[in-house]
């Protein structure tokens, strides 16, 4: 029986669709252990046995050239050992592109596996005009071949049966293809089965080819992100607005309000285990804003204030990812963000970063200089704010109007881009060359997409609410213990004289380490000014990253980066808000 | 009449046979694996405004590539 079924293949290949096919709802995303690099893990049946599927990192070779590519070798070297033969790879190829997907392929052949190609995108060959004779492909590489088109699941019964056929003879004898070749001649053997299998007929540029093209080329290119991006922020507004005032507020007003006002009153109405718990009542009523307590507004912030934000985030942010706009994103901006310090890929960390500032550092990775992800993360940390904060911030500005909200979010971006071209000026080196593949505009998979989000939307949850419910804890034991107070004084000549806060912020300061979402919520029961809500905005997203942010911080960069990284922070915190302060 | 110019000097949208890559080991084996090798047809997109990255399509793969690394590939274009 095969144990093990790893899918192999290009980036871009489609991939993950396969494997979303061929494996039911549980799913597993884990790091390859001492990297960052992840990998995902599902489990499909085949003849009444679970067969475990592993969605390798894409390679476009077994000789790495990345910390992702070296990931996929190492995951097919323990798969294949002398004792565990009895596994399969799904080589997935992109056949509109055979003949450099070939390549990967014939290396895998030459490991002498049992390996399985399953040519994917097979419905794209027809408009891009290639035809592919597939029994003469089978004839010439001794693997099963099977055509598919994983977005439609045509094609993914017969790879199953494929499957199905190599495991009634694993154990016995399964035929390994004896197929060689020499590889400095790879590419001229590899021209020689193309002549033989493919021909390529002239045909004109689809719909998407050309806005694919338009999209990259500066004068449509420009627009269109502008474009994007613009839609984009309406429509998670929309959405997550929508979400608020339609499921969110209604169930926690409704119908939670009412259990905890039972709950408070057997709990006595006050004392300090009520305040933990329920929070302080406004008014005999719960103000899920302001009461501060665990059960109130320590949930209320997660799951009606910024779940539908996150949520909405997410899916536009996978539609995006899965349609194939980022790269295109990345090649447009990649001038502007070398005068950064960093290469245009480095834009997809902060498009991450605005959903959540840990997904966004652990995606730094990519980049190939510690320079680089040094002055990404840093800047990133500083100058991008979280959708938890950003969603909250807008609750509590948005009421004074646009205007405010302007400010705050056009601070930060002038932030981003004079930090980020000072940093690139005082550190030495330089950012390495973009090189990368565009994969062309390929309309999603909505099983996989929605598959996608759910999972990050997961993570969100077990992630950042334990961290909420800790901050609401703390807030309430700090203002128990008097130890806020006792800071207050101490900061108030910072606080007060150059942030120009009152002192009661302090505690939203110190609060904003370990959540920022649960700072910012800190802020409405303060009643301050419009001037003082920008300034308190700024700063909050500014001086520090949160608990779960830095934490990863210090994983990645080490301590004595991360103290430059910090002194960074407070430094450029000190002087934007000061001046802020002054100028307003 | 043939003539000889780097990927960044090619107009968009014309059409040209690569000839020579000037760089080490490493360029060639990455520009392989996207399919661009000596000999290769290829098709140059577009070009990003000052000396940004170009955009190169290769039978049906398109390919993003920095100025600097654009510059060393060399690309004989019929005029």
């Amino acid at each position: 029986m095969i144990k093990t079924i790893l899918l192999m293949g290009n980036p871009n290949v489609g991939k993950s669709v396969v494997f979303s096919r061929l494996t039911g709802v549980k799913v597993i995303t884990s790091n390859y252990p001492g990297t960052t690099v992840e990998f995902t893990r599902g489990i499909m049946h085949i003849d009444h046995e679970d067969v475990e599927v592993i969605d390798v990192p894409g390679t476009y070779t077994l000789e790495p050239t990345s910390k992702a590519e070296e990931v996929a070798v190492k995951m097919l070297d323990e798969t294949f050992t002398k004792e565990k033969y009895e596994n399969v790879v799904i080589n997935i190829i992109d056949a509109t592109n055979l003949e450099r997907n070939l390549s990967l392929t014939l290396q895998l052949i030459k490991r002498r596996i049992p390996v399985i190609a399953a040519l994917n995108l097979w419905d794209e060959t027809k408009h891009t005009g290639v035809k592919i004779d597939i029994v003469k492909l089978e004839q010439i590489l001794k693997i099963p071949c099977a055509p598919t088109c994983a977005v439609t699941g045509e094609g993914i019964k017969q790879l199953i049966d494929r499957v199905k056929d190599v495991n009634i003879y694993v154990n016995i004898n399964v035929k390994i293809s004896d197929f060689d070749y020499d590889e400095k001649e790879k590419w001229h053997c590899i021209g020689d089965i193309i002549t033989e299998v493919q021909k390529v007929t002239h045909r004109h540029h689809t719909f998407l080819e050309k806005v694919g093209d338009l999209s990259v080329n500066p004068i449509g290119g420009i627009p269109i992100a502008l474009g994007v991006l613009f839609i984009t922020f309406q429509v998670i507004r929309f959405i997550g607005e929508w979400l608020i005032g339609n499921v969110g507020e209604p169930i926690f007003e409704n119908l939670w309000a009412p259990l905890m006002l039972k709950v408070s009153g057997l709990l006595g109405s006050k004392g300090v285990v009520h305040d933990i718990i329920i929070g302080k009542l406004v008014e005999g009523e719960i103000d899920f804003g302001e009461s501060f307590g665990i059960l109130t507004t320590g949930l209320f912030v997660p799951f009606a204030a910024v779940l539908p934000y996150v949520f909405a985030f997410y899916l536009v942010l996978s539609l995006l990812e899965d349609f194939g706009y980022l790269p295109r994103l990345a090649v447009l901006v990649d001038n502007v963000m070398h005068k950064l310090g960093v290469h245009g890929f480095a834009i997809i960390p902060f498009m991450l970063g605005l959903g959540c500032n840990v997904p966004g550092a652990l995606s730094t990775r990519v980049m190939e200089t510690r320079r680089e992800r040094f002055i990404a993360t840093t800047l990133m940390a500083i100058a991008v704010p979280c959708m938890a904060q950003i969603a909250m911030v807008v609750g509590l500005i948005g009421k004074h109007g646009a205007k405010g909200l302007g400010i705050v979010f056009g601070t930060l971006f002038i932030v981003w881009i004079v930090l980020g071209i000072l940093m690139n000026k005082v550190m030495k080196g330089h950012a390495p060359e973009l090189f990368m593949e565009i994969p062309p505009y390929r309309l999603p998979y909505i099983g996989a997409l929605l598959k996608k989000v759910w999972m990050r939307i997961v993570w969100f949850i077990r992630e950042a609410v334990p961290w909420v419910l800790f901050g609401v804890f703390l807030v309430n034991m700090l203002y128990t213990l008097r130890i806020i107070e006792f800071l207050g004084k101490i900061v108030q000549p910072i606080v007060s004289g150059i942030l120009g806060l009152p002192v009661e912020a302090v505690g939203a300061l110190v609060i904003g380490f370990l959540r920022k979402d649960v700072a910012v919520g800190m802020l409405a029961p303060l009643h301050l000014t419009l001037k003082q809500l920008i300034i308190a905005s700024v700063v909050l997203t500014m001086y520090f990253p949160c608990a779960a942010t830095f934490a990863v911080l210090i994983k990645e960069f080490g301590i004595k980066d991360m103290l430059k990284s910090t002194l960074i922070m407070i430094c450029s915190t000190l002087l934007v808000a000061g001046l802020l302060n002054l100028i307003l | 009449m043939e003539e000889r110019i780097s990927l960044t000097e090619m107009n968009a949208n014309e059409f040209g046979k690569v000839v020579e890559l000037i760089g080490g080991h490493g360029m060639v084996k990455s520009l392989e694996n996207m399919g661009i090798r000596i000999g290769t047809e290829i098709r140059k997109v577009s070009q990003q405004l000052m000396g940004g990255p170009v955009i190169v399509s290769q039978g049906n793969t398109r390919v993003a590539i920095g100025y600097g690394m654009a510059k060393r590939i060399i690309i004989e274009v019929k005029k």
